[in-house]
Order: C-alpha cells, then sequence, then structure tokens
C-alpha cells in the first residue's frame, strides 16, 4: 500500500476584486473553490481542465508561490500553509515546480551553469567543485551535455530549454515535482521526447508528479490518475483508464469528445459542448456546470452538488450520481438524448 | 470524386527573408493547390515555413526583411505576384480572407466589433448603401452563431470570450463572400470545447457557403477532423501531400509517420510515446539534400548528397522521399518501411 505524499483539503484561492473610484473589494474570483485530493508516493496525478478553472493557481498554492486563502496542504506530514517563510523554503527542497514556458522561466542572463547551481547554492551544497560536477551530472541525465553549461539560454531550443527546466527541478533531489503544462508549448514530436524522459526520470528517482495540461491524450499518458477540474472545482477524480473508459461528469464527457483525434476514419460522437466557461466572479448557483450541462435537472440550480466517491475510487461532484436518484440515471441520460 | 475547379494554385513558391546572417529560406519551392469549396489542412510543427506560405498568398510578408523571390500564385489563373497593391487590395478581403491565430489581438480594441465588421465591405462594396451593409454584417454574425447579434455590433472585443472573438473574426473574413478563406491557426488560442465548436462552424460554413478554406496548424487531430487533403511541410519545404484518409492510414514520408505516431492519443494509453530524435534544423543549414536526413532511421548516402523531389506514390499521393523514388525500385525492398 501506498502512502499518500501529499494531502489537500477544502484549499481555497479567491482573488479580490477591485472597483470603483475608491477601488473597494467589489467581489472575489473564486480560483480555487473547495479543492480537496490527496497524491500518493510515486504516482502522476494529473490535473485537466481549460483555461481559467483554476488548475495553475492549485499547482502554485501547492509550492506557496500563491498563498491559499483557506484549507490545509499537508505534505510529508507536514502542514505547509502555517510554515514561516524561512521554513518553507526548506521544505521546497522537496517540491520542485516545471513551467510552462521554456522561454521565460530561465533568466536570459545567466548562464545555464548559474541556472542549474542556484538552487543547490540556496540548499547549502558547499563546494563550487561539486556544485558544478552535480551540474554536469543533471546535464547528462536530461540528455544534454557537460558543455551545455557554458551556454546562455537563448542557444537552446524549446525542447532543450524544457530539459534544463526539469534539470533545474532535480537539482534538490526532490520528492514532489509540479510540473505545469511542461510540453503545451512544445511541438508534437519534441513534446514526445520531453514525456518520454520525464517518465524515465520518474522510474530513476521516484519522483511522484502533478502533471497539469489541458491536453487530455497527454495527461492520459502520463498519468495513473486524473482529476478533472471546472471553473475552481474538482468535477471528478479517478483512476486514469476508469475516467477514458467510462467518464461520469457531463462535462468530462463533453471534454473527451471534444478532442480532436487524429484518424479520419474514426467515428466521432458528435455533441459539441454549447456556451462558453461563466465568468468565476459570478459562478452559476448549484452546480456550476448547469449552465452548459446536457443533463440538466431542477436540483442543479439550486444545490452545490456534493463531491463524492461513487465506485471504488472515482470521485465526482453531481447530481446525477446522487442514491437518491440512482435508479433515474439511466432514464434521465436517455431523455436527454432523445 | 468530382473533379472541381482548381482554385488557388501555388507554383514553386520560394519566399526568403535576408538577415544579417544572410538568406535564410523560409519557403523553399512549395507547390500546393486547393479546389473550389475544398478544406485544404497544411500541417507542420513550427518553423517549418505554413504560417509564411499563407502569408506569401495574402501578399502580407513582411518586406523588407521577406522577399518573394520566386515562383508563382495563381488565383483563377491570375498571377498574384505579379499585381500591384492597389490590386491586391481589391483581392485581399474580398476575394481572398484570412483569420489569424489570436482573435484577442487581432481584433482592434478601440472600435465596436460593427466598426470592424463593416469595414471591409466599405472598401469593397462602394456601391451598397450602409442599411445594406449593416444587415449583412448582423446576417454573418447570426451565420456564425452568435446569438443577440444586434447588440454585439455596437459591443467591443473586451466584451466578448476567445471563442467569440473568434466567431466574430470569421464573420468578419466571410463579410464579403470570398472564394478562399485562409485560416492561420484557427483554433491554436482556444480551449478543446471552444476549439470543437469552432472547427464544427468552419466545416458547416464550408458546406453552406462552398469557400475553399485553406487550414494550416499544428494539430494533427484538427487536421484528420475538418481537412479532405492534406499537406505536410517540414523546413519549409512541401514533403508529403494527399487524401487525409490516405496519409493518415498510410502515411509515407518517414517524418509524417513519425509525426503521427507521436501524438499522443486519448482513446489509448501506449506505455511509450514514439517520439523523432532531434530538433528541427535552423533554416538554411542544411543547403544540400534532404532536410529530414538528421532525425531519419532510413537516412543513406544519397539524402546527403541529393535533393529529393516530391516523387507521386499514387494517384493522390506525393512524398519528397527517395525511397518512393522508382529508380531505387532495387534496393526499397531492404529498406521498405514497415508500419507498425
Amino acid at each position: 500500500m501506498t502512502k499518500p505524499l501529499l494531502k489537500v483539503n477544502n484549499l481555497k484561492k479567491h482573488f479580490p476584486v477591485h472597483g470603483g473610484i475608491l477601488g473597494k473589494t467589489v467581489g472575489h474570483v473564486k480560483a480555487v473553490n473547495d479543492v480537496s485530493f490527496q497524491v500518493n508516493e510515486g504516482e502522476t496525478l494529473g490535473i485537466v481542465g481549460e483555461s481559467g478553472c483554476g488548475k495553475s493557481t492549485t499547482g502554485r498554492m501547492l509550492v506557496r508561490l500563491l498563498e491559499a486563502t483557506d484549507g490545509s496542504i499537508e505534505f510529508d506530514g507536514k502542514e505547509l500553509t502555517t510554515l514561516s517563510s524561512g521554513e518553507m523554503r526548506k521544505i521546497r527542497k522537496d517540491i520542485q515546480m516545471v513551467f510552462q514556458d521554456p522561454y521565460a522561466s530561465l533568466n536570459p542572463r545567466h548562464t545555464i551553469e548559474k541556472i542549474l547551481s542556484e538552487p543547490l547554492v540556496v540548499h547549502g551544497v558547499k563546494g563550487e567543485k561539486e556544485r558544478k560536477r552535480q551540474v554536469h551530472e543533471f546535464l547528462k541525465i536530461v540528455g544534454l551535455n557537460a558543455q551545455h553549461a557554458k551556454r546562455y539560454p537563448h542557444q537552446f531550443s524549446g525542447g532543450q530549454r524544457q530539459r534544463i527546466g526539469i534539470a533545474r527541478a532535480l537539482m534538490t533531489n526532490p520528492k514532489l515535482i509540479i510540473a505545469d503544462e511542461p510540453v503545451s508549448a512544445l511541438d508534437v514530436s519534441i513534446q514526445a521526447q520531453v514525456l518520454n524522459l520525464m517518465q524515465d526520470l520518474q522510474k530513476q528517482f521516484n519522483l511522484t508528479y502533478i502533471f497539469i495540461a489541458h491536453d487530455l491524450g497527454v495527461v492520459r499518458h502520463i498519468s495513473d490518475r486524473i482529476g478533472v477540474m471546472y471553473l475552481g472545482k474538482m468535477v471528478e477524480m479517478s483512476d486514469a483508464e476508469k475516467l477514458y473508459q467510462e467518464p461520469l461528469h457531463p462535462y468530462t464527457q463533453a471534454l473527451l469528445s471534444a478532442v480532436p483525434v487524429p484518424d479520419p476514419e474514426f467515428d466521432k460522437d458528435e455533441t459539441v459542448l454549447e456556451g462558453d466557461m461563466p465568468s468565476p466572479v459570478d459562478p452559476p448557483s448549484g452546480c456550476a456546470f448547469h449552465t452548459r450541462c446536457p443533463f440538466k435537472m431542477d436540483v442543479c440550480t439550486k444545490e452545490i452538488p456534493e463531491y463524492r466517491e461513487v465506485k471504488d475510487g472515482h470521485y465526482v461532484a453531481c447530481h446525477l450520481y446522487n442514491e437518491t436518484s440512482n435508479n433515474d440515471i439511466t432514464n434521465q441520460k436517455e431523455e436527454a438524448f432523445t | 470524386m468530382e473533379k472541381r475547379k482548381t482554385i488557388l494554385d501555388v507554383k514553386d513558391l520560394q519566399t526568403s527573408f535576408f538577415t544579417d546572417n544572410g538568406e535564410i529560406p523560409a519557403v523553399d519551392h512549395v507547390d500546393f493547390h486547393i479546389r473550389e469549396g475544398e478544406v485544404l489542412g497544411i500541417v507542420g510543427e513550427s518553423g517549418c515555413g505554413k504560417s509564411v506560405t499563407s502569408l506569401s498568398v495574402m501578399g502580407l510578408v513582411p518586406k523588407p526583411p521577406g522577399k518573394i523571390v520566386g515562383g508563382e500564385i495563381l488565383f483563377e489563373d491570375d498571377d498574384l505576384l505579379k499585381k500591384s497593391e492597389k490590386k491586391m487590395q481589391k483581392i485581399r478581403g474580398n476575394e481572398i480572407a484570412m483569420i489569424f491565430q489570436e482573435p484577442m489581438t487581432s481584433l482592434n480594441p478601440l472600435f465596436t466589433i460593427g466598426n470592424q465588421m463593416t469595414e471591409s465591405m466599405l472598401i469593397h462594396n462602394k456601391k451598397w448603401s450602409k442599411k445594406q451593409i449593416h444587415k449583412k454584417a448582423v446576417e454573418m454574425l447570426q451565420l456564425v452563431g452568435l446569438p443577440r447579434s444586434e447588440e454585439i455590433m455596437k459591443e467591443y472585443p473586451h466584451q466578448l470570450s476567445g471563442g467569440m472573438r473568434q466567431r466574430v473574426m470569421i464573420a468578419m473574413a466571410l463579410v464579403c463572400d470570398p472564394k478562399v478563406l485562409i485560416a492561420d491557426e484557427p483554433t491554436t488560442a482556444l480551449d478543446v470545447t471552444t476549439q470543437a465548436q469552432i472547427l464544427k462552424l468552419i466545416r458547416q460554413l464550408n458546406e453552406k457557403l462552398n469557400t475553399a478554406v485553406m487550414l494550416i496548424t499544428h494539430d494533427l487531430g484538427v487536421v484528420a477532423e475538418t481537412c479532405e487533403r492534406v499537406v505536410v511541410m517540414y523546413a519549409g519545404q512541401v514533403i508529403e501531400e494527399g487524401p487525409v484518409d490516405k496519409i493518415f492510414q498510410n502515411p509515407e514520408h518517414p517524418y509524417t509517420q513519425g509525426l503521427i505516431k507521436s501524438v499522443p492519443d486519448v482513446r489509448k494509453k501506449e506505455s511509450r510515446l514514439h517520439s523523432i530524435p532531434g530538433n528541427v534544423p535552423l533554416p538554411g543549414t542544411i543547403q544540400q539534400g534532404c532536410k529530414f536526413r538528421d532525425r531519419c532511421a532510413f537516412a543513406f548516402d544519397r539524402c546527403f548528397n541529393e535533393d529529393p523531389s516530391l516523387y507521386q506514390t499514387s494517384d493522390s499521393q506525393k512524398t519528397r522521399c527517395f525511397l518512393y523514388d522508382k529508380k531505387e525500385g532495387a534496393n526499397l525492398d531492404d529498406k521498405t518501411i514497415t508500419q507498425s
């Protein structure tokens, strides 16, 4: 039995919105609104959703690049939200982040050696020689070589830069890596290289990943479990294969059918979701998805569906799966389709 | 398939950028054509020259540093490259229209949607009254599926969502009934569910209005779902061309094969993704020979010494690879690419 490395409970992040001439707070963007999940040691948890669903905000709160408004983050038995910044810095040795844009996340004025040895300096690795040795070692691990240490970021291609970003995250020998859209800026052929590298490293260093992405194909490929977010809430979470074979939440179903399949012969379900994601400043009452949901019921506009386990390890927040209305599900669905 | 007239025929197009480091051929002898009412996909990774190709067709290549150094772009048998800027203006937006990747930046934030919708009609249809133009604009907005189109005419771009803005862009492009619509990565900046909406709209409009569409994208999934024919580009060249079903079932060029295999498929989980080793060569670095040779598993001597031409491998499919040269027939057997 693997033990949970990270436990997140009722995490919230509300950004104040200022307005009027006096700049008073007129509302809140509920970027992340009551999200709970846990990550087991050595697994990859994928978090998917469309822009504005709060997936990146969640990732950033875990390393406290953003302070959570409410909720708890327990990492390796320690509560992170209450730590002082000094203590948090020590913890960051174990939680590292890989960012989306390999162009913006490396300092253009620093050589690769400087970029990669910085985490070592911060975390107290003494001796320049030792640091240099480690930099060279990790460059080799991510598929570059020691000569690259003398160069600057602009001398590398996008794929190589992302390898450097990954090497930087690995320098402190972390337990958990949060990768926020690490391959979405890369071309398909390069994307595959980086994904394969990340899988190899996971085995080699026994890493735990939280993989944040919008591409469902990529997420399926790399994840053991997947959580789907919509408008600041986790709407479904399950084993990766189960989620793709039997998506329960109507949003997950719509999301999966929207992905273009690279096969002209493939006969696709043509249901296209109407409308846009509502504003997180003023989310719809009840279930946030009810404005676009093909299975909308009366209760959906009034009550927030509870996020609960409906099958073994399969969590979903949808009124369709309430025990009381369980018998009606099939009827409801059939009705909606006709 | 019925024979449709070729409406746009690009022949041997060469567009170069002249920089401090010398001439960089971004589009390197590119040939392709679009028939009336057809949806043609142009697919390739960043830097393959697909966008510069479309800008060349529109006559929008920034010069300097860019310049079209050779070739022909025949639109209804008329060479666009020989036309004066004044004549091009009559064609651009009227006969050939374009939509861009970023619906956020390609609309002017200071003008209302109505203002921007009617602009091209005011330029191209001088005989129309203001009322007629307004009516047409509202109709177009309805056609692209925007509810309350009268109100949207008075709104500013920031009041609309990304998907709505892209719909406005499409309406704006189609308002003069162009014969060809060039869509440069129209859904790249959008979310998947919005992307599905826009792709569906493009397919519907293509059927309804019979506008030929040149869809430029990096996403093979988008191509498979939307296009009839596809042109695959790599390092400024067309390396494969053919009907969509053939290209996906039986890709011939090693690059196309690798590209299709490296897309993670939502329908199944592979234990390991196929990846193409190495990187796209910088433009201009490979002077002679096949541009893909350094990343190709099948490269042999000839790939380094000679430029492969686009070999016709079947009625409808063409491939730029020596493996399909009839002269290579003798040793083709041991090099035949197995599809696994």
